[in-house]
């Protein structure tokens, strides 16, 4: 079992979803039980589904020294980085601690692939069109390019793409740069934007929900697809107010590539290796944003790992009948609302959901709860069986 | 930027022209005059069927880990792997971007299943029962470099060993232009955290200028197979790793 690490400051984080930019948007919405599904306005070929989708990317206009790498996934980033003032606070962290000292972790599962589709509906004579020929836009790294343009930090730079855990993962990859030495600050980006391939992917493996998402619903029926873009930045000291990072937990189920493993061998690794980083017992946590895709296999697996490991006290519930699905930045979007959570001491409850699933234990909140938090966990489980747990804890008040 | 300090416990590589590392080592010696005509990485660590079926960069990326697990004479199941390629599966992504212009409804399972950039990784895992924290990366023209830092620091933070893993597989199409798809290769290390025991060793440091920094995969694997360090007592490369950043690499018996 990993021993413990010393807490890191999280000193400022935001998220874009389909409730709205920045950090209030989320709260209120969270608050106010207001989901931001929608039925699937996005794709030209009809595909019945509910998305979460966000407002107004289509209108931005991206600076000229970034238009060469113009994307849905780009838009969506720049929305995202300007909620909260948060690339004013990564480029002061840039100035304070010394370009090479600030590394730059992004996470995607789409990257810019809207882009690359695009190019497919234009090809001219088995070529990309001028206009999207270049490569920066076509590799999963794009995001990385993108906001390594804008930020100008001059540590390790790279993109991480483990599907639904990856803007999970980037939090335990800048942790150990920082215990290392290798950096003293570490910007967190976690991207994904609709797009043909996951909405068309998810639907061939006929994991698509016809209507919003029930997450851990006894008739919940898939999942629904959003997208997001989450930023944090993470370093060794700060303000005491400011939330700690106090645990990671990473591993493989070594089952199956897209179906979790029965007893939720992964999850329940990630969980207490999480735990043992942060030197804290299953009982001390308050509350858990659960991966909670409203598949039936991964809810049925998550709600049993929680029912066995947590005690009754615990509070548990899935947003993603909030905000959709959104893969790549869901580690990040989940993450902020934890923080959110233990900021403003609540939990916010499971949308969409009725008749909870029968494995599903006490700690399942359907509704909102005003709580005093103190620990907060966010589970982000994926494809591959890719596991990552993240603790959190509150800022002194 | 203090340094990261490392084992090479096994080394794994493959390439269409020189087949497994023993080959390849040969090649780069000057021992083997000709190149061998390998297509296919034999990659006998996943079950029959998923070999049968598995896409080039899951055959290349299995078939590097497993030599390189095979001479460390470590327990794969146990090894953290990181899991790196600059272009990800371009030959399955190109034919489900051309099914997604032509009838987005028609797209097959198993081909967007195939493209996701951490298959190559799950297959391994699942193929070795490893149930370690699994990554998958991509720095575009500098992953070598950025994954092989991951790795390192990902070791050393956790004081053990680490399954790393680059690769990549050339296609035709449309994006294969676009992203200069064009080599095939796999290169694997385990590396163990200790800057003792048998080499060769490497340390890392990365550094924020992009002086004279053209080393890639390739370059080490040559230091490596050579071992020759020029009467000096190691090599160093220096590879770009991003805008205005490189990684230094010193290699040593």
């Amino acid at each position: 079992m990993p021993s413990r690490i010393p807490p890191l400051a999280i000193t400022a984080f935001t998220a874009t979803s389909a409730l709205g930019r920045g950090r209030d948007a989320h709260l209120r919405a969270l608050r106010e039980r207001r989901g931001g599904l929608r039925a699937n306005d996005f794709t030209e070929t009809p595909l019945p589904c509910a998305i979460g989708r966000v407002d107004g990317i289509e209108s931005v206009e991206l600076p000229a020294h970034l238009r060469d790498l113009d994307s849905r996934n780009h838009r969506l980033a720049w929305l995202g980085l300007h909620a909260d003032g948060f690339l004013d606070v990564a480029r002061g962290a840039v100035a304070r601690h010394g370009a090479d000292r600030v590394a730059l972790l992004a996470a995607t599962s789409t990257s810019s692939i809207g882009a690359t589709e695009a190019a497919y509906r234009a090809l001219d004579d088995g070529r990309f069109p001028a206009a999207l020929a270049q490569p920066e836009l076509h590799t999963l790294h794009s995001l990385g390019l993108f906001l390594d343009r804008l930020v100008g930090a001059r540590g390790p730079c790279m993109t991480v793409s483990t599907a639904c855990s990856s803007s999970a993962k980037i939090f335990a990859q800048g942790e150990r740069l920082i215990r290392l030495g290798l950096a003293d600050a570490v910007i967190l980006a976690g991207v994904d934007s609709l797009c043909g391939s996951v909405l068309f992917g998810f639907n061939a493996l006929e994991l698509v929900s016809p209507q919003a998402c029930r997450p851990f619903d006894a008739q919940r029926d898939g999942i629904s697809i959003g997208e997001a873009a989450g930023f944090a930045l993470l370093e060794r000291d700060g303000d005491a107010r400011a939330p700690r990072l106090l645990g990671h937990g990473e591993s493989s189920d070594a089952h199956h590539m897209s179906t979790p493993h029965p007893q939720g061998l992964g999850a329940r690794l990630a969980i207490d290796a999480a735990l043992a980083r942060a030197g804290l017992g299953a009982h001390e946590v308050d509350y858990i944003n659960l991966h909670g895709t409203a598949t039936a296999k991964n809810d049925e697996v998550e709600a049993a790992v929680v029912a066995d490991v947590f005690p009754a006290t615990t509070r548990a519930s899935s947003t993603k009948g909030f905000t959709g699905h959104t893969l790549g930045a869901a580690g990040i979007l989940e993450a902020a609302i934890a923080l959110l959570a233990l900021d403003a001491q609540f939990v916010p409850g499971t949308l969409n959901t009725t008749t909870p699933d029968a494995a599903c234990g006490p700690q399942l909140a359907l509704g909102n709860e005003d709580r005093a938090l103190r620990v907060a966990l966010s589970n982000s489980f994926g494809f591959g069986g890719n596991n990552c747990v993240l603790v959190f804890g509150r800022g002194e008040a | 930027m203090s340094a990261l300090a490392l084992r090479i416990a096994g080394i794994g590589a493959w390439s269409p022209r020189h087949g497994a590392w023993p080959q390849w080592r040969a090649a780069l010696r000057g021992e083997t005059a000709d190149a061998i005509d390998a297509p296919r990485p034999p990659a006998t660590v996943l079950p029959q069927a998923e070999r049968r079926r598995a896409p080039s960069t899951v055959l290349l990326a299995c078939e590097a880990a497993a030599q390189a697990c095979a001479m460390s004479s470590l327990d794969a199941a146990n090894l953290p792997c990181v899991f790196a390629c600059k272009h990800g599966e371009v030959a399955i992504s190109d034919d489900m971007f051309a099914t997604l212009a032509a009838d987005p409804r028609a797209l097959s399972p198993t081909r967007f299943h195939n493209s996701v950039h951490n298959a190559p990784v799950g297959y391994w895992t699942l193929a070795t029962q490893c149930h370690a924290a699994s990554n998958a990366l991509s720095a575009w023209r500098d992953t070598f470099a950025a994954a092989l830092f991951e790795a390192a620091a990902l070791a050393v933070a956790d004081a053990t060993p680490v399954l790393f893993a680059a690769y990549d597989a050339a296609a035709s199409g449309p994006l294969a232009n676009v992203m200069e798809a064009n080599n095939t290769f796999a290169l694997a290390f385990v590396l163990d955290p200790v800057s003792s025991g048998a080499g060769p060793h490497l340390r890392l440091r990365h550094v924020a200028d992009v002086a004279s920094a053209s080393a890639d995969a390739l370059a080490l694997l040559r230091v490596l197979a050579r071992a020759d360090f020029a009467n000096a007592k190691s090599a160093t490369l220096s590879f770009p790793a991003g805008d205005g950043r490189r990684l230094d690499i010193e290699v040593s018996a």
